[in-house]
């Protein structure tokens, strides 16, 4: 049991450092602005150029092989560097990982780890949010193609993509969770209409919505086998809920970070509330550090797909949450006249309760899956 | 980096929690089963856990914190009713201090409030405080202030009575005349050694808070699937799930954090060590009363008598909360470390 580096954890640790120190693009934080979205490709790209993302992948895909562990280091030195956090799509690698045949892996794993083809997620439609597996988008067979039409909603980064990974019925004569299937669906194609959506904070990159109307996919581009989507959705989103898979420690420690300078950067002008509200702030992210190193240590025994995902994901939220809480505290200082970071930064907080499930339906599942509470 | 718990570890917690499951009370009025109390006592002793701190060679101790938190969060979770972290917190200071062990059973003596060891100006000033998890126990350590450092002083300790926490009787001391510990070869304790001895004491406490917790959900879970309300177990509502699951998630908060501060204790120089501890009793301190009062809620009426356990947890998390510190007191820590005092004190 040991918190400190090994030495070789310790040299790449300093390499990623020294790097850092040359490479950081001082991007602004992800939820307060669009300029972040402009800078996410290109440091994706000069992360993985330099050999600093995708750690605890195979090498077949573009990873490094390594221990899990070393994507903690990876987050705690992106935050102390104040540079971005490394790209959150940890959770559609798992998922292709596991569900994707030999061929689909190949074929696509290297591009998305690589960072030089871009993907979105099309699981979530306007009446399908918790109740995931109601949804109608349909894909039917056309020869050696299935054509999609339907119509998902939430779909972070769709403006950038070039690939959906879309959630689509291609049975409705089954019960609903056994029809679906997943599809790599190429997005530059007629019959995909990609519209974004505005934030409550302003911020209009981040997410959107997206119409299939007679898209096509071949049908080599099935993610896994026919009626295994639900299967393939539920690992998705399980990884989309851990913080070491997303990388959000370094997104929390480095926006702590920010916090702290800004209540040094003026001693006197704030509240005892305001201090006490960042002094938790710190103390959520580093819980949150430490959880991540725990969870991260216990893949060393293999990787988990199990309901645990839920409880870090509500840990993640209250972090992100008592962030938000601490940065509207700093907000209040402008007098409310103009729309700062700080507002910003409060108002994106809200997201995370609602995001890859919410926190009530995580609730239900630890209180089932862990708990072993009976099912309502 | 690998913070699992090696196999020692986990077999150290099988045994921790076989002893708990054998000897701890299931019931309250267990509490007043005088043949219980002395088996828990035996098995306890035979176990040589409280011994975990006392010195190996070179003056190391035989055990880690992180193993002596292992075993802390099973006597929380029990709940225990016999002395463990008293004399552990004893023994730490007893081997710093580089002074023979004790030949009874001892504990420290902290100030009324607990939030720290009591130290008195010269041997002639007489000592009160109170004597913490002073079941079984014939003294209590505190510091006498000298020129280059403090020295350890014991006071006689009679008479423990239950307090807040029904499991864990402490004992008044008033005036008591401090006596110097026999034995040579004794050193100062230095500024740093107590910092040293108050991070390991906060993650002791915060592993108590974990046990505890564990305790109180286990007990909220089992009553939600048997106690039924409109025809079903009262576990199937999700209001009753969402609260027992956010108190589980907490558990896993703490327990991450209390993993930490117990490596730290050991690992990490004074001033970080207590950060670190400062950073999980927090964060413990407040999900332990949030967590026990859930387990409260979850009984219903039943949550409010005398006989139900629930009460037992929440008494004991309320005065290991209270042991060096409880959630204010700590996050003013957490504030002067981060320095972000500013020019508001009122936190320190």
């Amino acid at each position: 049991m040991d918190f400190a580096d090994s030495p070789e954890e310790a040299a790449f640790r300093a390499r990623l450092r020294a790097w850092l120190a040359e490479n950081n693009p001082k991007l602004p934080q992800s939820s307060t602005a669009d300029e972040y979205w402009d800078g996410q490709a290109p440091w994706h790209r000069a992360l993985y150029d330099a050999g600093f993302f995708g750690l605890s992948w195979p090498e077949e895909i573009g990873g490094h092989g390594l221990p899990s562990v070393y994507e903690a280091i990876v987050d705690e030195e992106l935050a102390q560097a104040g540079a971005p956090p490394r790209p959150s799509l940890g959770y559609l690698v798992q998922g292709m990982m596991r569900h994707g045949g030999q061929d689909v892996r190949r074929r696509f794993l290297p591009g998305l780890v690589s960072g030089r083809e871009r993907w979105c997620q099309g699981f979530s439609e306007p009446d399908a949010g918790s109740d995931l597996a109601s949804l109608r988008t349909r894909a039917v067979p056309r020869g050696d193609e299935y054509v999609i039409t339907g119509h998902k909603v939430w779909t972070s980064y769709s403006d950038e993509a070039d690939w959906c990974l879309v959630l689509a019925r291609t049975d409705p004569d089954v019960p609903k969770h056994r029809g679906l299937s997943a599809f790599a669906v190429r997005m530059d194609q007629p019959g995909i209409e990609q519209r974004p959506l505005k934030m409550i904070n302003g911020v209009t990159r981040e997410f959107g919505e997206v119409i299939f109307d007679g898209a096509v996919a071949k049908a080599s581009d099935m993610v896994g086998s026919p009626g295994e989507g639900w299967r393939l959705a539920m690992t998705v989103v399980s990884h989309e809920r851990e913080p070491g898979e997303l990388g959000y420690v370094a997104r929390y420690s480095k926006a702590v970070n920010e916090l702290v300078d800004r209540l040094r950067s003026a001693p006197g002008r704030f509240t005892e509330e305001n201090v006490r509200d960042v002094a938790w702030a710190v103390v959520e992210a580093e819980m949150l550090r430490l959880h991540v190193c725990r969870r991260l240590s216990d893949r060393l025994d293999g990787i988990s797909h199990g309901p645990e995902g839920s409880v870090d994901k509500l840990l993640m939220t209250r972090v992100e949450q008592a962030v938000g809480h601490a940065a509207l505290g700093m907000s209040n200082l402008t007098g409310g006249i103009e729309e700062d970071t700080w507002l910003k930064m409060y108002l994106y907080s809200r997201a995370q309760s609602i995001m890859g499930g919410t926190s009530q339906i995580q609730r239900n599942l630890v209180a089932t899956r862990i708990l072993g509470l009976p099912v309502a | 980096m690998d913070v699992r718990l090696s196999a020692e570890q986990q077999a150290l917690r099988e045994a921790a929690a076989r002893l708990v499951d054998d000897h701890a009370p299931g019931s309250v009025a267990e509490l007043d089963d005088a043949a219980r109390t002395a088996r828990l006592e035996a098995a306890l002793t035979g176990s040589g856990w409280r011994e975990l701190r006392a010195p190996e060679d070179e003056g190391r101790p035989l055990a880690s914190a992180v193993e002596t938190a292992i075993v802390a969060e099973e006597l929380g979770r029990g709940p225990a009713d016999a002395s463990f972290l008293g004399p552990t917190l004893a023994t730490e200071l007893r081997r710093r201090a580089g002074a023979e062990p004790a030949t009874a059973l001892e504990t420290v003596l902290l100030r009324p409030d607990l939030s720290g060891l009591v130290v008195v100006e010269d041997e002639q000033t007489r000592c009160s405080g109170v004597a913490i998890d002073a079941r079984g126990v014939a003294s209590a350590l505190a510091l006498v202030r000298t020129g280059h450092g403090y020295d350890l002083v014991g006071v006689p300790v009679a008479g423990a009575s239950p307090g807040r926490d029904l499991t864990r009787p402490a004992a008044m001391v008033e005036g008591a005349a401090p006596e110097r510990l026999p034995g040579a070869g004794r050193r100062l304790l230095t500024a740093e050694d107590i910092e040293a001895w108050s991070a390991f004491t906060l993650a002791l406490t915060c592993a108590d808070l974990v046990g505890t917790m564990r305790g109180a959900v286990d007990l909220a879970r089992e009553y939600a699937s048997v106690r039924r309300q409109y025809g079903k177990a009262i576990g199937s509502f999700q209001s009753v799930q969402h609260m027992l699951a956010d108190a589980f998630v907490s558990i896993e908060g703490s327990s991450s954090v209390t993993r930490h501060a117990a490596w730290a204790a050991d690992t990490l120089p004074p001033g970080e060590a207590l950060a670190a501890a400062a950073v999980a009793k927090a964060y413990c301190a407040r999900a332990a009363r949030e967590v026990c009062e859930t387990a409260i809620q979850v009984h219903g009426g039943i949550g409010m008598t005398w006989e139900c356990l629930a009460h037992i947890h929440l008494r004991r998390a309320l005065l290991s909360t209270q042991v060096l510190g409880d959630v204010g007191a700590n996050l003013a820590r957490v504030v002067a470390h981060r320095k972000i005092g500013g020019v508001h004190d009122g936190l320190r």
